[in-house]
């Protein structure tokens, strides 16, 4: 059912030209795996990596007489979410059957719902990255099953187009999933692809938080389809929309958007119109491809799921759950915003390099804020860009950096051996006080040791000296220098200052 | 009440993946209809406050608890398998859609 491009080749228009002259509406789909021990319709466990076909029942399956039975946490999870993104709980409402043909659900259909969703008329605001807020409204937020996992064999790059056949295992099959549906995002402007992206990164913190999913974008836990249109004003109506399917990384989701509106608006200057489809987005190439036409493939004839009853949460249940969601981030950004004393800037810094749990986790482990921050948004970020992996993945625990910044407030060490010592935490070495001790890197303090570093110092250099007795105290550094050296920069300077100040008999 | 033409049968037997032949299409046209008249008297007693149901039975909030039950094994899941391959269902070339 693929459609051909037009035959007309369309030259996607500048992005800054296509912003000016046409204004992009967004529409989000975003598709969370919950993380619960079992699917939503069996007891087959929920695991991400599992011997193929393992992870089955009969239901997983859709053998014939098998019938499911609605997981309550699963219910439960849902609820929370839509609690958390400001959404109305349905008194009642019921599972549907979403019928098509396709071997990654054995059954030919998807339990899934459709007019009567568990959460619907919601909001949630999105930060971008320079603090501006956009609020998105939530249409609705409803409960389906994930399908298998589909393999192809026989083509070149295990894409179906050549393929000779297909693989199926249905370990995910019947996974717990929500997605969650945006109402039409007007007035981002030239934003939108950000605005995209941040609302997705919005949800997934917020899954997060909620402990409903691991919502790993590149385990495949939150998966966004974009919609996006174009229309010449914020005046005019909506736009055709292309819908670009399966796009699982934030910074794929800008791109994807970014590529949509160059090149619908490039369908438009050519006098064509927007053919309402669905559409593949590369990684190779930032761009999209042609689906398949959105018309005919949503001729899904639901049903109401005639095996399930109607899931009714009590407003009590209801209630409960809600007393029973944790902070969310944008009141635990707030809260900790005040509590560490950051800038608005440096508080966003911290957000956006990932570093917010780390400085907590620091913090509790008795690292002052600034501190913490001075750690994983310096030495520990570079490294971490340097070695192209995120701070949490480097081999360094919040409580190891607050037990070196503890060394360093003790004395025992100074700044730059704290770095030294950081550098062979990071190699496994051990913990900081540990590789402090075993390797002998305690600042220096034992006077007998500094003075005889300073007695040799003030002998090697008779100029400096006689310098300093001059009334050139500055020119102590010089001598700081050799005796810093000397001492393997273990030496507390200060220390170093007094000795030579008082043999010198200046002050 | 709406009447299923040939097209509506032709489109639908499309999309449950169903061959016909015209012949049978001709006849499930007409039968369709029958059918249909027939159900159509429901909706001369189901006025606008019996609410639509998809249960007989009033009955909601049917759980089961999230604990791991049991599962089949590979060999298992596969045993109704016309073919299998790697540990998963093989299945023809899928055609036409991505």
């Amino acid at each position: 059912m693929s459609t051909a491009e037009p035959t007309t080749p369309i030259v996607p228009v500048d992005y800054d030209e296509a912003i000016a002259r046409f204004d992009p509406v967004l529409g989000i789909e975003v598709h969370v795996e919950l993380g619960t021990d079992t699917k939503m319709f069996d007891g087959a466990p929920n695991v991400f990596a599992a011997e193929p076909n393992a992870a089955v029942t009969p239901t997983s399956l859709g053998l014939p007489g098998a019938l499911p039975v609605v997981n309550r946490t699963a219910v439960e999870h849902a609820i929370k979410i839509g609690l958390a993104l400001n959404c109305q709980i349905a008194e009642s409402c019921r599972f549907a059957r979403k019928q098509y043909f396709y071997p990654d659900l054995a059954k030919n259909f998807q339990t899934s719902q459709y007019d009567e969703p568990i959460a619907f008329d919601g909001w949630v605001d999105v930060e971008l990255e320079d603090g501006e807020v956009v609020r998105v409204e939530i249409e609705r937020a409803h409960m389906e099953e994930d399908a298998g996992k589909n393999t192809h064999v026989g083509g070149s790059t295990g894409r179906i187009h050549g393929a000779t056949h297909s693989q199926v295992d249905y370990n995910r099959a019947g996974v717990p999933l929500v997605e969650i549906v945006t109402k039409p995002i007007p007035d981002t402007g030239g934003r939108a692809p950000e605005v995209a992206a941040a609302y997705v990164r919005t949800l997934r913190d917020i899954f997060r938080a909620l402990e409903v999913s691991e919502a790993r974008m590149e385990q495949g836990n939150v998966r966004a389809d974009v919609n996006v249109s174009l229309r010449p004003t914020r005046q005019d109506p909506l736009g055709t929309r292309t819908e670009t399917k399966n796009v699982n990384s934030f910074r794929s989701i800008d791109r994807a958007v970014r590529f949509e509106i160059s090149r619908q608006a490039g369908v438009l200057d050519a006098g064509q119109e927007v053919v309402q489809e669905t559409r593949h987005f590369h990684e190779d190439t930032g761009g999209t491809s042609s689906g398949r036409p959105k018309s005919d493939a949503e001729d899904y004839r639901y049903f109401p799921e005639p095996d399930l009853v109607p899931v009714a949460p009590s407003r009590e249940w209801v209630e409960q759950l809600r007393a029973s969601l944790p902070e969310l981030p944008a009141a635990r950004r707030r809260r900790l915003l005040g509590e560490w004393g950051f800038s608005d800037l440096e508080m966003r810094d911290v957000i956006n390099a990932g570093a917010l749990d780390q400085i907590e986790a620091s913090v509790a482990a008795g690292a002052s804020a600034q501190s913490a921050r001075k750690w994983w948004m310096g030495e520990l970020a570079r490294t971490a860009r340097e070695q192209d992996v995120e701070l949490t993945q480097l081999a360094v625990t919040p409580g190891q950096i607050a037990e070196l910044q503890g060394l360093v407030d003790e004395g025992k060490i100074n700044d730059k051996i704290a770095k030294q010592v950081l550098v062979k935490v990071l190699e496994g070495q051990g913990d900081p006080a540990a590789i402090v001790e075993q390797e002998g890197l305690a600042v220096v303090s034992d006077d007998s040791v500094l003075t005889s570093a300073v007695d040799q110092a003030i002998a090697d250099n008779p100029d400096v000296v006689a310098k300093i007795q001059g009334g050139k105290v500055k020119a102590i550094g010089a001598l700081i220098g050799p005796i810093m050296k000397a001492t393997r920069g273990q030496a507390d300077a200060g220390k170093v200052r007094e000795i030579i100040m008082d043999k010198l008999g200046v002050s | 009440m709406p009447s299923i033409g040939r097209d509506d049968v032709a489109r639908l037997a499309d999309l449950a993946r169903i061959q016909l032949t015209d012949e049978e299409v001709d006849r499930l046209a007409g039968e369709f209809d029958a059918i249909i008249d027939a159900v159509a008297s429901v909706s001369e007693v189901a006025t606008a406050d019996v609410p639509a149901t998809s249960h007989p039975i009033p009955m909601t909030n049917v759980f089961r608890e999230d604990v791991v039950g049991q599962t089949l094994t590979q060999e298992q899941a596969l045993s109704g398998a016309p073919e299998a391959e790697d540990g998963r269902f093989a299945v023809p070339q899928i055609l036409g859609e991505e």
